[in-house]
């Protein structure tokens, strides 16, 4: 084990009677790395969180913060002993002080001259330095969001938890404040875990991501890979748009599907004859109208700069193409299509 | 449907209101209902004259009778205590009766001059003592108690309550101002323990020997030894060599604006004969202002004693001067 | 709905001038809601204020000289001790109760509730029966040590305080254990998260976030301490109140005693003005979302010091005194009960279920005025509109009687031309006057529960139905009403119970017959026959405790 780790979860599990909320956890997340969990609501990511802060008493397992243990099933560090900070869903903004006695609510252990300064340079980096002496029910979602981020970093914690912290905010802001947000605790060197169900919130802010699922992680790895290079149909499925288009193993390392033949590594289980399902991207299906390879449009999808068709080839099956939008089909139309795929994935049918 | 509720709500709210029957009397009374309530079943079954009436404290109900004015529904005011009588007539709620019955039933110092109320019935604010503590001999008078001698063996009622109000007024009816804020003074240097709410807890304190003495009005003690007779307690009529024992009475008087005098005044009649008297003074253990009639036997049983012959009509009319004279010399 | 309004209009010019002639201020039909209800309760409130226009000198020099500093002090110890104390109890027991975890807590939760169905003037005379120099403890010390010199004297200061912040202290509970309870973990957590302990986190998040709730809840305590005339009377302790009754019945000047009443009503107003400009700009919509997060599991030797405070509160300020009722009232139930009794309780529950419903009504009105115009006019009506619980009973119900009464003497002379109508009463004797009187002195306890919920509802709702095309009324009922359900059956049993303890505009303006448990209590209690009052007192105790536990089951306790 690398014990530089900031965090680490150690085969932590937590049950509400006989329900198993989290199962067998472990992760480790170095010092200055922004991580996250991800996935659909009731996988058990908020726990985990919540376990970390000390809010939960671990059924099995250890956590430790910087090498050292503060919570195992026999003995939990109180919350406000841990040095971690953390972002609420709701942002739990106190309604009775104003923005700046908020940030300054977690600074009673420092020197009362320095409290000020710190406040005002959090604000600053937030873009709120203007908006001290309102209260919260007098700033709008975003600033809300941006306050309750300035409050958890004020106190310098070692770990900074972000529990959904966007998902009250529109898209377009949600994508913004990410990237700042992102920005912030970068130039803050915080390290810090984020749970979200969106993923375009943790390709945004995230180094490394876990995508979780029955209490468990799927897989960890970095959003480049989660996407292109996903360990398990869940994920696969999870991550991203696309479709899994059935095909046979004509010989080692070639499959045969409804697009051709593909080359590619194959899971080492596989074997020649069996039927396998491929992951296809929509931007590994490229419009092509010399390809002799047609299939019709079923829907369209307007997306800006592109959109997203949804064919269908002459055997039924769908697959998804995502095509510059100056190429402007009608429904029910036929197109030429090719396949780019740079390495294959492919499951094997249970 | 709102609205259907609404005016539902209305309707029951307005129909309950009350309608003056020809020939009833209607009573205000200070008096609580259990003591009164069996005189009207008794006077209705003897003369056919139904009765309607209402309770509360004597303040309320006579701003009551102020505000009604002229369509006032009452006929009589019943209260307790020459002082409130003596108010009510003071401020115009009451009206002069003319009754030979009256004037030949009720002595001259136990009803108003103008014969605007009547005096139906007398309470005897008299001295209580440990007998276990005390021989008679060692009491003589109301003023005596204000003496050293009595020194933190004193227990005395609230001078809330209008009995020591009316008390302290007869005093200063008959001492004059000067002479009783000293008695009055001597009383509250020689206390044992704060002031009581009322007479009965007053009695028990004396029972069990937080004081020897105090002061009380008889039917309290008849009330307390009828259920706790092993009690070390015993009456003391004082003054029985100069002034008397300070009476009081419970009384009535014909409501100005009445509608119906002469079942008003029939009703105060009645109250002054033989039957209403046994009633108004025996359900209450208090002495009958008819001098024709005895009191209860029990009552009786505790010595007859000499009144303070005073009209009753004083203690209103010093009341508020009382009231002060008891607040500088900080008697609660 | 425009068009037909229009019309109308176009069709009455000169009332469509009328309108618009209107100052600004009675133009808005919620403004004028707060208005009607102000001054319902302005009216008995100026009855009493405009006896300033009798000066009553003398009688001021008396008490200036003699009276009015004792009373301002004791007034204040009074206020002080009780306001201590019941924050004390209920802070600590509502936060128990709301966020914690302790054996016997879901019981307990509600148990505590009930020492609000005894009348305060009940616990006061049983805990001197009890406590006194001639009550069985001491008794038993003099028997057993020869002494019970050193025992604390019941009939005190501190006894007061005890006895009245016993019976006061539920109000806060309430009121603070539903502010918890809605606020949940989440602020602690918040707080806990940025280093603070959760001690810490209690007094910097939790308490101040429920302070409007705390502060309703102690306001209503002490309104009720600053007008209790029953409690005093029994433990001889003056006040405000006693001088009031003193000056009026002892010295013959309703006058005098309505300017001391009135005096009473200025100190509370400068209270509420006061609290109200402390809290300006902060709002106290709760952090963060209710989300279910589990409570605070107390172990060991604290969980069962929770469940012992808990007990010991519940066992001094109700157990007891209702044991000793109870077997008071066995003592006299032979003698004393009969068929009437059915009689009293009937109307008991009438006028406490009518009056209720109203007060709560009136207090939902008044509310959702102040939220819909917050303007300086309407938050001062809201003020008046409460301010008859600081108004002793009797002081308040003189001025209700002689409103009406006038309005009485006024109508009859307009009618009796028409309407050949003998000389007589219309309103009076109708329990129209119990019941407008019932409303002016409960609607601060109708309004707290209410106006509180009322605080939790985002003014985007409003927008949102607008939108929806749902007028205002129909927003109330279909938007607002499911959300301030909890608000409401709080506030129609608090009034139920007060009314049912009611006795001095109950005395006054019942009509002929219309005797309840209160006045039956009274009879006995004017005569000194505390063991005959225990009867109508247990029997009025008992059928408070049904709207209690419904309360504790419906109401929002359970959240």
């Amino acid at each position: 084990m690398n014990n530089n780790a900031l965090l680490e979860l150690r085969n932590i599990s937590q049950s509400y009677g006989d329900l198993r909320v989290v199962q067998d956890l472990s992760l480790q997340l170095a010092k200055g790395q922004i991580g996250c969990l991800l996935g659909p609501s009731g996988c058990g990511k908020t726990t985990v969180l919540r376990l970390i802060a000390g809010f939960e008493r671990l059924s099995a397992g250890e956590i430790r913060l910087s090498g050292t243990p503060v919570a195992t099933p026999d003995f939990s560090l109180p919350t406000e002993k841990r040095r971690v900070g953390m972002v609420f869903q709701d942002y739990a903004l106190f309604p009775h002080l104003t923005v700046f006695e908020n940030v300054a609510f977690g600074l009673h252990q420092i020197e009362k001259s320095l409290r000020g300064p710190r406040v005002m340079e959090l604000l600053e980096v937030v873009g709120l330095a203007e908006a001290a002496k309102k209260y919260p029910h007098e700033l709008s979602g975003g600033q809300q969001q941006r306050v309750a981020v300035a409050r958890a970093l004020a106190p310098s914690p070692d770990l900074l938890l972000l529990d959904e912290p966007f998902s009250n905010l529109d898209s377009d802001l949600r994508e913004r404040l990410s990237q700042e947000i992102r920005e912030v605790l970068k130039s803050q060197n915080a390290t810090a875990i984020l749970v979200t169900h969106d993923q375009h919130e943790a390709f945004a802010m995230a180094d490394e991501i876990g995508v979780m699922h029955q209490g468990m992680i799927q897989q960890w790895d970095t959003a480049y890979n989660l996407y292109h290079k996903p360990n398990s149909r869940f994920v696969a499925d999870f991550v991203g748009k696309g479709v899994l288009l059935s095909g046979e193993v004509v010989e080692r390392g070639r499959v045969m599907t409804d697009l051709g033949g593909l080359y590619g590594e194959l899971p080492d289980t596989v074997r020649v004859g069996q039927t396998v399902d491929i992951l296809l991207r929509p931007d590994d299906i490229v419009h092509d109208d010399a390809s002799k390879l047609q299939a019709t449009i079923m829907h369209k999808a307007f997306q800006g700069a592109d959109i997203l068709y949804t064919l269908k080839l002459e055997s039924g099956q769908q697959v998804l193409s995502l095509v510059p939008s100056h190429h402007n089909h009608k429904l029910g139309e036929k197109i030429g299509i090719r396949l780019e795929i740079d390495h294959v994935i492919a499951f094997r049918r249970t | 449907m709102f609205s259907r509720i609404l005016s539902a709500l209305l309707l029951s709210v307005f129909t309950i209101s009350a309608a003056h029957a020809a020939d009833e009397v209607v009573v205000y009374s200070a008096r609580a209902e259990q003591l009164i309530k069996p005189m009207f079943d008794a006077f209705t079954k003897e003369t056919g004259v139904p009765v309607k009436f209402i309770t509360d404290k004597e303040g309320p109900l006579m701003e009551r009778l102020r505000a009604e004015g002229k369509n006032t529904p009452a006929d009589l005011l019943l209260t307790v205590d020459a002082g409130n009588l003596w108010q009510a007539a003071n401020a115009g709620l009451l009206k002069p009766v003319q009754s030979k019955v009256l004037d030949a039933n009720i002595p001259a110092h136990l009803k108003d001059p103008d014969n605007q109320w009547f005096g139906l019935s007398i309470r005897a604010r008299t001295i209580v003592y440990n007998t276990k503590k005390l021989e008679p001999a060692d009491l003589s008078t109301y003023e005596d108690l204000a003496s050293p001698k009595w020194k933190g063996k004193l227990c005395l009622r609230t001078s809330k309550k209008v009995y020591n109000q009316s008390l302290v007024a007869m005093m200063i009816a008959e001492k004059g101002e000067a002479e009783t804020e000293k008695i009055v003074n001597g009383w509250v240097n020689n206390l044992a323990t704060d002031v009581f709410p009322d007479d009965t807890k007053l009695m028990e304190a004396i029972a069990v020997g937080q004081c020897d003495v105090g002061i009380v009005n008889t039917y309290y003690y008849g009330r307390l030894i009828e259920k706790k007779p092993d009690l070390p307690l015993a009456l003391f009529w004082p003054n029985q060599k100069n002034s008397g024992v300070h009476v009081n009475v419970s009384g009535a008087g014909v409501v100005k604006h009445s509608k119906n005098e002469k079942g008003a005044v029939q009703l105060l009649e009645w109250f002054s004969s033989e039957n209403g008297q046994r009633m108004f003074a025996d359900l209450n253990m208090e002495y009958p202002a008819n001098p024709a009639y005895k009191p209860d036997p029990v009552v009786a049983g505790w010595g007859e004693f000499k009144h303070n012959l005073i009209n009753v009509a004083k203690a209103g009319e010093l009341q508020a001067t009382a009231v002060r004279l008891m607040d500088r010399a900080r008697y609660k | 709905m425009e068009t037909v309004k229009l019309d109308y209009i176009r069709k009455a010019p000169k009332l469509s001038a009328f309108l618009t002639s209107l100052p600004a201020i009675f133009r808005d039909r919620w403004r004028l809601v707060a208005l009607v209800f102000a001054t319902l309760v302005l009216i008995p409130v100026l009855v009493v204020i405009s006896s300033f226009f009798h000066p009553e000198k003398e009688v001021w020099q008396h008490l200036y000289q003699h009276v009015l500093g004792d009373l301002l002090l004791n007034t204040l110890w009074l206020v002080l001790g009780v306001g201590a104390s019941t924050l004390l109890l209920g802070v600590s027991l509502g936060w128990l109760t709301a966020v914690c975890q302790f054996p016997g807590r879901r019981i307990l939760s509600w148990a505590l509730l009930l020492p609000i169905a005894i009348p305060a003037y009940v616990t006061a005379f049983v805990f001197i029966g009890l406590l006194d120099f001639t009550g069985p403890l001491q008794g038993w010390l003099r028997e057993a040590f020869g002494s019970s010199d050193w025992f604390p004297r019941i009939r005190s200061t501190g006894g007061v305080i005890l006895v009245m912040s016993l019976a006061l202290y539920p109000y806060v509970y309430l009121l603070a254990r539903n502010a918890f309870a809605t606020q949940g973990k989440r602020a602690l957590e918040a707080a806990q998260a940025l280093g603070h302990s959760r001690t810490s986190g209690f007094f910097r998040v939790a308490l101040p976030m429920a302070r409007p709730w705390i502060v309703g809840g102690l306001m209503l305590a002490l309104m009720e301490t600053l007008a209790d005339f029953g409690t005093v009377s029994v433990f001889n302790y003056d006040t405000f109140t006693t001088a009031i009754y003193k000056t009026w019945f002892g010295m013959f000047s309703l006058d005098a005693a309505s300017q001391l009443a009135s005096l009473l009503v200025i100190i509370v107003f400068v209270l509420l003005i006061l609290e109200q400009v402390s809290r300006s700009r902060m709002r106290y919509t709760q952090a963060g979302r209710h989300q279910e997060t589990g409570r605070i599991q107390l172990k060991g030797v604290a969980a069962w010091a929770a469940t012992l405070f808990a007990v010991i509160v519940v066992s001094v300020a109700f157990i007891v005194p209702l044991v000793q009722l109870l077997i008071w009232a066995a003592n006299v139930f032979a003698e004393d009960f009969d068929s009437r009794y059915l009689g009293f309780l009937q109307h008991t529950l009438m006028l406490a279920g009518i009056a209720a419903v109203i007060t709560a009504v009136g207090a939902l009105l008044l509310s959702y005025a102040a939220r819909r115009n917050n303007d300086s006019l309407t938050r001062t009506c809201v003020r008046i509109a409460t301010i008859g619980y600081a108004l002793p009973g009797t002081v308040l119900a003189v001025g209700v009687f002689v409103a009406i009464a006038w309005l009485d003497r006024t109508l009859l002379q307009l009618l009796q031309p028409i309407m050949q109508i003998e000389a007589g009463m219309l309103l009076q004797g109708s329990l129209l006057i119990m019941l407008v009187a019932y409303m002016a002195r409960f609607m601060a306890v109708g309004f707290n529960p209410v106006d509180s919920a009322m605080q939790r509802l985002p003014l985007s709702l409003d927008d949102v139905s607008r939108t929806l095309g749902v007028g205002s009324l129909t927003m109330l009922r279909r938007v607002h009403a499911p959300i301030l359900r909890g608000g409401m059956v709080t506030a129609l049993i608090l009034v139920f119970v007060d009314v049912m303890k009611e006795m001095p505009i109950t005395l006054m303006t019942r009509p002929f017959g219309w005797d309840t448990l209160a006045v039956r209590i009274f009879e006995m209690t004017s005569e000194g026959e505390w063991e005959r009052a225990a009867l109508p007192a247990v029997t009025l105790v008992l059928v408070g405790l049904l709207p209690i536990i419904f309360l504790s089951r419906h109401g929002n306790l359970n959240e």
